[in-house]
């Protein structure tokens, strides 16, 4: 659309002269997120769940859980599924129909984040080796669209996992069946947490909001876990970024994480 | 419906049912209006156990444009259940039955909405259900006929609405989801109040003419009470504090 583009064009101008003042649109600190709220238990017919809201950008996060036939080539672990769909009350942009590249790189990105960190112990979930295993779904509902949709996914799935209940079951006849009223916690071994960064000209902002997001020159999304190591990169954007911006972006993400880590935590006990 | 076996009491000895209502009484319903960013307009409607949240966009640009019409401005609605929202995960795709919701509900908004002065332009409503827990389909007609007002689009009433039904040989207001399992009859309605007129009807199950007539009637009073937590939630936003849009 031409006209939205000599719109960004203009937006983009406004928001590099702020930069060059160290100032950012919405007045934040260049290593500054918006502020998070997390609310765990919002839907209690499911398992596991979470709304987090990261300022104007809103996620409901849900966690379904159910016994499932594993993959052949690994019989002896959980099932962990995570996707993400953007809703169309999220944003008048927003189409239904089948997703687009940028909402599956949003549910892959999600999910890997939460897979490579090795957040719940999958070979805790077996059932019966090669024939029954636990099945985790955790599916996002993006609801309100203002900017950095993989850090709010990343919240959301985080804290949904975090609080979830996993049914217990018993084998009967080689069947797995609920057993009723009993639930245990889910082997969780750590908390990951993304962070996305933006690159516009030279500078390096955190949590873009939907202005910046929109003019942004180059993206990376680092998820670290709460040893403070890196366990997923996603890199995105038409430009690129220098060894020095990759060191600090790196730095970054782990101080950042770990403020963001402590309010994903303190939502799992204070809630619910 | 088949009246289908359970262990559920649905209507015990002095008349109390399941989640403790009596026969004639709706379960608790509370709406906000306004509560997305970039929506025009939205609400979020509890009802019961139901979760619901309407978003709005419009009038705007019809794409694809041959779905535009020069005389008037068109409804388009979609009734969408999150894969969380029900005990089984739910395939994320729309199934036959969210697109038969969808058409009735746009067909019930309709009545209500005054589209002609918006040709070629379209109204989008998108209703997702985040929990499910029966009569999803009056909840989100209710939730979405406060998001049209709170969008501004000109209306002739609020649609409000509400099921009746019947269940332990009962006739029943506002079924809920054992209800409608174990029960006998789901029959909702969505209505205009001050129109008087209905706008939604649908019916599973097996009624008597003058069961019927019961549940009409007991399912219009179900709407009235309704549409007065439908009025008090459009106040609350825009009457309350000097209003903020």
């Amino acid at each position: 659309m031409a006209s939205s583009s000599i719109i960004d064009q203009l937006k983009k101008n406004q928001i590099l002269d702020m930069l060059k003042d160290e100032k950012r649109i919405d007045g934040r600190a260049f290593d500054e997120v918006r502020e998070l709220s997390i609310d765990v238990g919002v839907i209690p017919k499911a398992e596991g769940s979470a709304r987090a809201r990261l300022g104007d950008t809103e996620v409901v996060a849900g966690v379904k859980i159910q016994p499932e036939r594993p993959f052949p080539d690994t019989g002896d672990q959980g099932m962990l599924i995570c996707t993400a769909e953007i809703l169309p009350i999220a944003h008048p942009d927003v189409e239904t129909g089948p997703p687009s590249p940028p909402v599956v790189e949003l549910a892959r990105v999600t999910d890997r984040g939460i897979r490579e960190s090795k957040m719940i112990d999958m070979k805790q979930l077996v059932l019966e080796k090669n024939k029954s295993v636990v099945g985790i779904f955790c599916d996002n509902a993006v609801t309100d669209h203002d900017g950095n949709l993989f850090d709010a996914c990343s919240y959301a799935t985080t804290a949904a996992l975090n609080s979830c209940k996993i049914p217990k079951y018993e084998m009967k006849d080689e069947v797995p069946t609920k057993v009723e009223n009993e639930f245990d916690d889910p082997p969780i071994t750590t908390l990951p947490v993304s962070v996305t960064m933006a690159k516009i000209d030279d500078y390096i902002i955190v949590d873009p909001n939907l202005d910046e997001w929109s003019i942004m020159d180059a993206r990376i999304t680092i998820t670290t876990n709460s040893d403070g190591n890196i366990v997923a990169l996603q890199k995105g954007g038409a430009d690129g970024f220098t060894h020095d911006d990759l060191i600090k972006c790196g730095e970054i993400s782990a101080k950042v994480g770990l403020k963001i880590r402590e309010i994903i935590k303190e939502s799992s006990s204070g809630g619910n | 419906m088949g009246g289908r076996d359970t262990d559920i009491v649905l209507l015990d000895e002095n008349g109390i049912r399941s989640d403790g209502r009596k026969v004639n009484e709706t379960r608790k319903v509370s709406i906000k209006a306004g509560v997305l960013k970039n929506a025009n307009g939205s609400a979020y409607i509890e009802f019961g156990e139901n979760k619901i949240l309407v978003g709005v966009y419009g009038p705007r640009d019809v794409h694809p444009k041959h779905m535009s019409d020069t005389d008037t401005g068109i409804l388009r609605c979609r009734y969408h259940m999150s894969p969380f929202s029900v005990g089984e995960r739910k395939n994320p795709a729309p199934s036959r039955r969210e697109v038969e919701i969808s058409k009735v509900i746009k067909e019930a908004l309709e009545p209500a909405l005054m589209l002609k002065q918006f040709p070629r332009t379209a109204v989008d409503v998108f209703m997702e259900i985040l929990q499910a827990d029966g009569g999803t389909r009056c909840a989100a007609l209710t939730g979405a006929s406060v998001a049209l007002a709170d969008a501004g689009i000109p209306m002739r009433d609020l649609v409000a609405g509400c099921a009746a039904g019947k269940a332990a040989d009962a006739i029943i207001l506002d079924v809920n989801n054992e209800e409608d399992q174990a029960g006998q009859a789901d029959l909702p309605i969505g209505y205009m109040p001050n129109l008087e007129k209905i706008t939604l009807l649908q019916l599973d199950g097996i009624l008597t003419p003058d069961e019927y007539k019961q549940c009409i009637e007991l399912g219009i009073d179900g709407c009235k009470q309704v549409y007065e937590i439908q009025k008090k939630a459009l106040q609350e936003k825009y009457f309350t504090n000097g209003g903020t849009d």
